[in-house]
């Protein structure tokens, strides 16, 4: 932006906030320097952009008549009271707090606005610096898909993609009316209306395949009453439980799966082991969880559970050296 | 803050800034506003010449220099910041609601307040918080205790588990922050066990107890930039090679791959780099026949080593 423009610019916003009454555009050009010289045609081009660009700024421009004006022309002023920002005072722990939280976004667009965010907050006086210290929260967002499906959420508008999954080896069409984003263990993920399938879906922003576009108009996404967002994320991460297992582990190991187990009872077929009770839904996630301890962990029952463990240990004893198999 | 704001919101903050801080040093000023000395100079030659309509010497900002420092004395009506933006509210509200939510933390009072009164702040343009939400385990066990520690300035005795190896271990450790990455807390710290900077998930932490002894860790320990993720493999570490066919696809995206090959077949060829390969043998295991280590060969050999323990334990109970 020119000096010349940020300075007709900053006196239309002094001019229109001064104004109680509205102001057509002959009288904005005959108050903002700036936009005297030039066509008629000129000054309406440029005054067209000049609005434009404070209403992207969140500067809120009124449009209306005025009752006394001899004709029913359009003018413009900005209602101090939609303008600024309220007053509030923060106590010092709080604006701590705040200072703190304002280090959580690591990446753009949300970086960005909590710096703007915060120059407004000095601005009306409140003593906010965003300066580490003990407490390091950080929240990055590095999903080429994150904006383009943060900015949908917000504006309520329905997208489409192509998404990858590990069934299927080439990314398919999606096309979705998102309810929200969820960050969860570090991952972002889209939580909406899958308009293909008819029902609810969870996608991970990092398995979007190239751009995220627009499939309809901002403002229609309807999010049904009640939806608990973060728990649509959480369920497709966990499992529940509908079976038990049992597993003999070895003294002093497997303590992920101590930590897991529903009960832990003497082994009475092994000097020293201990077998754990373990709840499980689908045998293959519980075989995810105990091959990794290899001979320190043996599934016991059910036998399902146990064929898809040994399975697993028979193809990694087999691999040739260097050749997948 | 480093981050340059565009021209007309910087002026439009800058203006109730000033009139706010009567004598506020340029130094100061330019460092809040992100931006040179020599810049916020030019930000203020433009002001002067801005003011409400006729523009004579009554009607423009007026703005006083004495030494180092800067005294707005007329807004022309600026006098307060712009509302914030839907985008800068929910940047806001939702960072404080996550930490607000985090269990076990002892800020959580204080955010809980600045969360209200941002909100409150915020008005319509915090609508748009409720469509994000961030998630951050807590862990009420454990981390009050390091916030004391920290707070304090004390040594803290940890049973820690180490899950690559499958070990608990003892240790005592001078705490240098607490850090909340990927939604879950870690505690980093000098470790005088090994005499070097160590990384403790808190869910992982068996015991802690705050020692009667002052925390004193080496100075001058440089601050890890957090910015690229918490584990951060050196260029020294061990290099593994791992195919994955389709059913372990997802730990390229997953681990720190150092680099991602498409081998064409359906199968990906990652390289990483790690201090510690236990937790990579444990995930060949888990992986069977969807995955395959096919460097170092020494990893490779102890897999089907372990692989074949495992087994005779199955054919044995």
């Amino acid at each position: 932006m020119s000096a010349k423009k940020t300075e007709r610019l900053l006196n239309l916003v002094i001019c229109l906030l001064a104004t109680r009454r509205f102001l057509t555009v002959q009288q904005i050009r005959q108050a903002v320097p700036g936009y005297d010289g030039g066509s008629e045609e000129a000054f309406r081009r440029m005054f067209e952009r000049d609005k434009e660009e404070l209403r992207e700024l969140g500067v809120p421009l009124e449009t209306g008549t005025d009752a006394r004006a001899h004709d029913d022309e359009v003018g413009y002023r900005i209602a101090r009271g939609d303008y600024e920002l309220p007053e509030v005072v923060l106590e010092p722990d709080e604006a701590a707090a705040l200072g703190l939280a304002a280090r959580l976004w690591q990446s753009a667009p949300l970086a960005g606005a909590t710096g703007s965010a915060l120059l407004k907050l000095q601005a009306a006086g409140i003593d906010v610096q965003p300066v580490s210290g003990a407490l390091e929260p950080r929240v990055a967002a590095s999903e080429p898909a994150f904006a383009p499906c943060l900015a949908a959420a917000r504006d309520a508008q329905p997208v489409r993609f192509l998404y990858r999954t590990s069934y299927r080896p080439e990314p398919e069409e999606r096309r979705v009316e998102p309810w929200g984003v969820v960050s969860w263990h570090g991952r972002w993920y889209l939580v909406g209306h899958d308009a293909v399938r008819g029902a609810s879906r969870v996608f991970r922003l990092s398995r979007v395949v190239g751009d995220v576009v627009p499939d309809g108009p901002a403002g229609t996404v309807v999010v049904p009453e009640g939806v608990q967002l973060r728990a649509m994320v959480a369920d497709l991460a966990g499992e529940p439980v509908r079976q038990t297992a049992v597993v003999r582990v070895r003294p002093g190991t497997c303590w992920a799966l101590r930590a897991e187990a529903t009960a832990t009872l003497p082994d009475p077929a092994g000097a020293g082991w201990d077998a754990l009770e373990l709840g499980f839904a689908d045998p293959e996630r519980l075989a995810d969880r105990v091959t990794g301890f290899g001979a320190d962990a043996v599934v016991v029952s059910p036998p399902e559970a146990r064929d898809a463990v040994v399975r697993r240990l028979q193809a990694a004893a087999a691999h040739e050296e260097g050749v997948p198999a | 803050m480093t981050r340059e704001t565009a021209e007309l919101p910087r002026l439009l903050a800058l203006v109730p800034y000033l009139l706010a801080r009567p004598g506020v040093p340029f130094a100061e000023a330019a460092a809040v506003f992100g931006v040179s000395v020599e810049r916020l100079r030019k930000d203020l030659d433009l002001l002067w010449v801005c003011g409400l309509p006729g523009h004579g010497p009554g009607d423009l900002i007026d703005i006083a220099f004495e030494g180092d420092t800067i005294t707005l004395f007329e807004p022309a009506g600026v006098t307060r910041p712009l509302r914030l933006t839907s985008d800068e509210a929910l940047a806001l509200v939702v960072a404080l609601r996550a930490l607000a939510e985090t269990p076990g933390l002892e800020e959580r009072d204080a955010l809980d307040r600045a969360l209200v009164k941002v909100e409150g702040v915020a008005g319509a343009a915090a609508e748009a918080a409720k469509r994000v939400e961030v998630a951050v385990e807590g862990e009420e066990r454990v981390l009050p205790v390091v916030e004391q520690a920290l707070r304090e300035g004390r040594r803290l005795h940890l049973r820690y588990h180490v899950p690559g190896r499958d070990e608990t271990t003892e240790r005592d450790v001078d705490p240098l922050r607490l850090a909340l990455v990927d939604g879950r807390p870690y505690l980093e710290a000098w470790c005088r066990r090994a005499e070097g900077v160590r990384t403790f998930r808190l869910d992982r932490v068996a015991a802690v107890e705050v020692l009667d002894l002052p925390a004193e860790p080496p100075p001058g320990l440089p601050e890890r930039d957090l910015s690229q993720g918490l584990f951060q493999p050196s260029p020294t570490d061990e290099l593994v090679v791992l195919a994955l066919r389709p059913g372990a696809h997802w730990v390229a995206d997953h681990y720190p791959a150092e680099q991602v090959d498409d081998a064409g077949d359906g199968t990906l060829v990652v390289r990483l780099r790690t201090p510690d390969t236990g937790w990579v043998c444990r995930l060949a295991l888990r992986l069977g026949d969807s995955a395959t280590v096919l460097a170092p060969e020494g990893l490779a050999t102890a897999v089907r080593a372990q692989a074949r323990r495992a087994l005779e334990a199955y054919a044995g109970s």
